[in-house]
């Protein structure tokens, strides 16, 4: 598998460290109620199809990415910034 | 035998080389298979199951039969194929699971039993009584059946991996590799041509094929000449690509030369991953044979093997060769045989309709329907429309049709279309992403399409890359028609092979159906056709043909098993190459390493890191006796310690201080500039992840320190909360681990020691407990933290690394007057534990803030990750198991790490649990055993008694429960 980072090109994904959706990017409030924690923690989809990954790039230069990706398929969509998706989101 | 003609191995020059023992020689160019038959050496192998002798059957890497073991002990290899095993002086090759000898094998009594060796029979035979399978059926058969053996020594081969990166990646050299590789390079782009014959070619080394007026081999060479000269070129000869991934990733196993890899230090494989935008797959395709009964007597062998053995190394495999086949390339091989002055004794054709023009005994509508001969072919039953007839011949040569290399395209889970008019199959277009197959593999046989298909995919990969494809002629070559009637197997009595490798016949898999093992899958496994090291290359389209047969349906609706890479057998020496040793655990060594081995200090392992476990005084025997001298020296002197491997991390910036308060529980925004925190850090579930002193350097800048074992995972998650929260926040941060070489100076006369040391001394008044800041020490710039692991009085004072050796030698020979000296991890952790200091024995994942018992630094003026998950019922409370400290207090004055606590009259079964120790040690302050564990309930059962039970060291003690601290509660030594 191939990850194009948006700082340092394409590399092997041995670069990377894989931590799962990045559902994790939309932490709820501190007083958010319980259910909204509980999903944010929790709760993971496993979709067929499209998926969004939060990948580290350990070995490069630190960027936490948004990996967007095809689980049946293995085709890479796109690379993000996480820190630009965030920046847009807010 | 050697006979004369044109192959270049004629020049070759003799190669002394021995075959279980016994001295032959060969030529240079020669492979062992080649150099066997040359030296009519008939019975390579025994079979995996009914230890049959076998000859060679093919001459490449799908060979089934002729697998050899070289080298002895860690060099041992097994299962080598004699067919690609390149002939070098000095080769001593064996034969395998043959006793006592290759042409005497004790265990061919198996043959005598097969009617009670069919598909299934474990399954059915071993059934009862159960606990035999394991201790008396599987050994058994295990000795009986099998190939090649490791020796059971750690392997010394040496194995190299390697990375490369191109354009076009073909997979082949034969004719239509090379014009892909050709028409690629010609357009500039970069290329690889990986092929895994020691020479570029392809059939065109095997064949009498001349392409553009000249010997095909000739023009290989002449292309490849024109290849190795461009600087946008790699020709990798000896090199099997095995696997097909995503992003045009390739795996790839290049044997090295013989010579090569004896070179000192060379290796004897690299494991190459190919990382290609787009790939040509000319793998060319695999000869299949044709199921007769005994079709597996040595002297029966593929016929474009014989084609191979003759032109390419001239050797003819017989005195006297018949050929059999069911297309056009049987009369090929006839052609070569009576050109290179072979006796062909018949020539049998499947086909009704076939003609011949060559001069020897012809047999259309014919089928060989048994072999003669067991340890050598002498004759075989041909069965034609006229009757029955028995021909003399010591090779048969057999075309069932060939099998396009289809294997890679289904890497990525593609499965390949059947094609009735050549009755094989075919790679499905896009099966891999950028991989376009073209020549015979793409299920074009004739030379001259295979030279256009090359060049054509080519272009579509040029075009894909963005690049101009150059005009290119079409080079000369024959473009005959391939001709099959396919024929799988030949009915009659006897037993007739399909998976030569794992000994599955005709009758195993008609049985499989029987039984209605109908899916092909099922059929596999039941039979373990196709499950061999070959992978089925020589059986699979055969099998599920028959399958297909018995079970009444057509051959695309039987469909394939699924191929998995590799391609080839790669050992794991070679795909885990770098995974053994250092490569698995890389060595981080500190600036005072040296110096403690020096003293004698056995060093521990502490994630990547090493430390020093204790430093033996004289006179000293157990590591106890140093440990606990070590414990009174810091309680009483000084003592010196190297603590750099704990995580340093660098935070600077207007928010850093907004990052600390989301990260940790505790609050640092507030902390004053020169003074250090203790901080605890939460998951988001409300788990403590870390701990650790964080230390103000300034207005604008933080020193964090971690654990050993967390400091990457709290690196991780420092940028996680910054780039994936809070990207907004103007903060950066770094780790400064191995920048900084750190000592811990702890002890009464701790100051004292400094103060001969740095060029400024410190006063109480300045450096005050918990305080930071800039010293110098000999004019380098250092930092100077007043903390303490210890409880006693404590400095930590950190130099640039490269100081770190000098600082710790000048430490030591500073402590030694006053009483002090080095310490080592034994003594550290006897000294926190008596403090209740907790390390990741205690916050090991499944433990709160409350648990430990600092809920009360979780602010509640503040958010920090954890803080609403922690705050979840169920995670504090009465039920929780809190830490607490215990001590022995019956007879037995011992504590365990990782015994269970009970009450003391219950049952020691986990129903019963209270709760564990995690830290224990014998504290030679106080005189007695010391824990530190989890309780449930445990700071309200402070004075009560517990048994502890060790079950696995069947140790069974009281202890009483107390406070963590149980050294020095008010901390007065440590604030001094």
């Amino acid at each position: 598998m191939r990850i194009t980072c948006p700082i340092c090109g394409e590399r092997d994904r041995r670069e990377f460290y894989y931590v799962g959706d990045a559902v994790a990017l939309e932490r709820p409030d501190a007083d958010a109620p319980p259910e909204a924690w509980h999903g944010y923690i929790h709760l993971r989809d496993n979709p067929c199809g499209v998926t969004r990954d939060l990948w580290y790039h350990e070995q490069g230069c630190a960027a936490w990415l948004v990996v967007t990706r095809n689980t049946a398929t293995h085709e890479v969509l796109g690379v993000a910034l996480a820190s630009d998706e965030k920046g847009e989101a807010r | 035998m050697r006979i004369g003609g044109e192959g270049p191995i004629g020049r070759g020059r003799r190669i002394g080389f021995t075959f279980d023992g016994r001295a032959y020689q060969g030529l240079a160019g020669d492979t062992l298979a080649s150099a066997l038959l040359a030296n009519g050496v008939r019975v390579m192998g025994r079979s995996f199951k009914y230890h049959r002798p076998r000859g060679v059957m093919t001459a490449g890497s799908e060979e089934p039969n002729a697998l050899v073991t070289v080298g002895r002990g860690g060099l041992q290899e097994p299962n080598l194929r004699a067919t690609q095993l390149e002939l070098h002086e000095g080769l001593a090759a064996r034969s395998q699971n043959r006793w006592p000898s290759l042409t005497f094998d004790i265990l061919a009594l198996n043959d005598l039993a097969s009617p009670f060796f069919g598909a299934g029979f474990y399954y059915k035979t071993f059934m009862w009584p159960r606990a035999f399978w394991e201790r008396v059926y599987e050994p058994m058969i295990r000795r009986a059946a099998g190939l090649g053996a490791l020796s059971g020594a750690p392997s010394d081969l040496r194995v190299e991996k390697a990375w490369a990166h191109c354009d076009l990646l073909v997979i082949g050299a034969g004719p239509a590799g090379l014009m892909a590789a050709l028409t690629a390079a010609r357009a500039g782009a970069d290329v690889i041509i990986a092929d895994e014959d020691t020479r570029p070619g392809g059939r065109l080394n095997a064949e009498t094929i001349e392409v553009d007026g000249v010997p095909g081999r000739d023009w290989a060479a002449e292309i490849t000449a024109e290849l190795s000269g461009m600087d946008n070129v790699r020709v990798m000869t000896r090199t099997t690509v095995t696997g097909a991934y995503d992003g045009g990733t390739y795996g790839a196993l290049e044997r090295l030369a013989p010579e090569v890899a004896a070179r000192p230090g060379a290796p004897r494989e690299c494991f190459w991953r190919i990382v290609a935008r787009r790939a040509v797959l000319a793998a060319g395709a695999l000869e299949r044979p044709i199921a007769f009964a005994n079709n597996d007597r040595p002297g029966v062998m593929m016929a474009g093997a014989v084609r191979a053995y003759v032109n390419r190394w001239c050797v003819s495999p017989g005195r006297s060769v018949a050929v059999f086949g069911n297309n056009s390339d049987a009369h090929r091989t006839v052609a070569d045989l009576l050109a290179a002055g072979v006796h062909v004794s018949a020539l049998i054709d499947a086909r009704h309709d076939a003609t011949c023009s060559l001069d020897v005994p012809f047999y259309p509508g014919a089928q060989v329907s048994n072999a003669h001969g067991r340890c050598g072919l002498e004759a075989v039953s041909i069965l034609t429309p006229s009757g029955e007839e028995k021909i003399e011949a010591e090779c048969l040569a057999m075309s069932g049709g060939w099998n396009p290399s289809v294997h890679l395209t289904c890497h990525m889970n593609g499965r390949p279309d059947w094609r009735e008019d050549i009755a094989a199959f075919v790679p499905r277009p896009g099966a891999v992403p950028g991989l376009v197959a073209a020549g015979v593999a793409r299920g074009d046989f004739s030379t001259r399409a295979c030279l256009q298909g090359g060049v054509a995919a080519a272009r579509e990969a040029l075009t894909a890359l963005g690049r101009t494809a150059p005009e290119i002629d079409i080079p000369g070559a024959e473009d005959s028609r391939y001709d099959i009637t396919p024929i799988w197997s030949v009915p009659g009595r006897g037993r007739a092979w399909l998976d030569f490798q794992n000994d599955v016949t005709v009758k195993d898999v008609r049985l499989a159906a029987q039984e209605n093992f109908r899916s092909v899958e099922h059929m596999k496994r039941y039979t373990t056709q196709g499950m061999a090291p070959d992978q089925g290359k020589n059986s699979n389209v055969n099998a599920l043909a028959v399958l297909a047969d018995a079970t009444g349906r057509a051959i695309a609706e039987t469909g394939t098993t699924t191929f998995r890479p590799p391609y080839v057998p790669v050992s794991i020496a070679a795909m885990g190459v770098g995974g053994r040793g250092k490569g698995f655990a890389p060595q981080r060594l500190t600036t005072s390493h040296e110096l403690s081995v020096a003293r004698g200090a056995p060093m521990i392992e502490a994630g990547l890191w090493y430390r020093p476990s204790y430093f033996p005084a004289p006179g000293e025997s157990h590591w106890r006796q140093s440990c606990d001298r070590e414990v009174l020296m810091v309680r009483n002197a000084v003592g010196v310690t190297d603590v750099s491997t704990l995580g340093k991390i660098d935070i600077q910036g207007p928010d850093a201080a907004a990052l600390l308060d989301l990260v940790y529980a505790n609050t640092f925004s507030t902390l004053k500039p020169g003074r250090v925190r203790y901080g605890l850090m939460l998951r988001e579930d409300g788990h403590v992840m870390d701990d650790g002193t964080t230390a103000r350097l300034g207005e604008n800048q933080y020193l964090m320190t971690t654990t050993t074992a967390a400091a990457g995972l709290v690196m991780r998650h420092l940028e996680f909360v910054h780039q994936c929260l809070r990207p907004d926040w103007d903060v950066r941060m770094v780790s400064v681990t191995e920048n900084w070489a750190q000592f811990a100076i702890a002890g009464p006369k701790s100051a004292e020691l400094l103060n001969g040391l740095l060029d400024a001394p410190v006063a109480d008044a300045d450096w005050p407990f918990m305080s930071c800041g800039p010293v110098s020490v000999g004019g380098v710039g250092a930092r100077l933290f007043r903390i303490s692991f210890s409880g006693e009085r404590g400095y930590e004072l950190a130099v640039p690394a490269r100081y770190g050796e000098a600082l710790f030698r000048e430490l030591v020979a500073r402590a030694e007057p006053l009483g002090g000296g080095p310490y080592g991890m034994e003594a550290l952790n006897v000294l926190r534990i008596e403090k209740g200091f907790i390390t990741h024995a205690e916050i090991h994942g499944r433990t709160t803030a409350f648990d430990i018992g600092m809920g009360g630094m979780v602010s509640k003026a503040k958010d920090c990750i954890g803080k609403a998950a922690a705050a979840r019922p169920g995670l504090s409370g009465e039920e929780r198991e809190q830490l607490v400290g215990l001590k022995p207090v019956g007879t037995v004055k011992m504590l365990v790490p990782g015994a269970h606590l009970f009450e003391e009259g219950a049952e020691a079964v986990s129903d019963n649990s209270q709760g564990y120790i995690t830290s224990a040690a014998f504290s030679p302050t106080l005189g007695h055993f010391l824990g530190l564990g989890f309780l449930r309930n445990g700071r309200a059962r402070h004075g009560q008694r517990v048994r502890m039970v060790d079950h696995l060291k069947g140790v069974v003690a009281i202890c009483e429960v107390q406070d963590p601290v149980q050294y020095d509660r008010d901390g007065g030594r440590m604030r001094g």
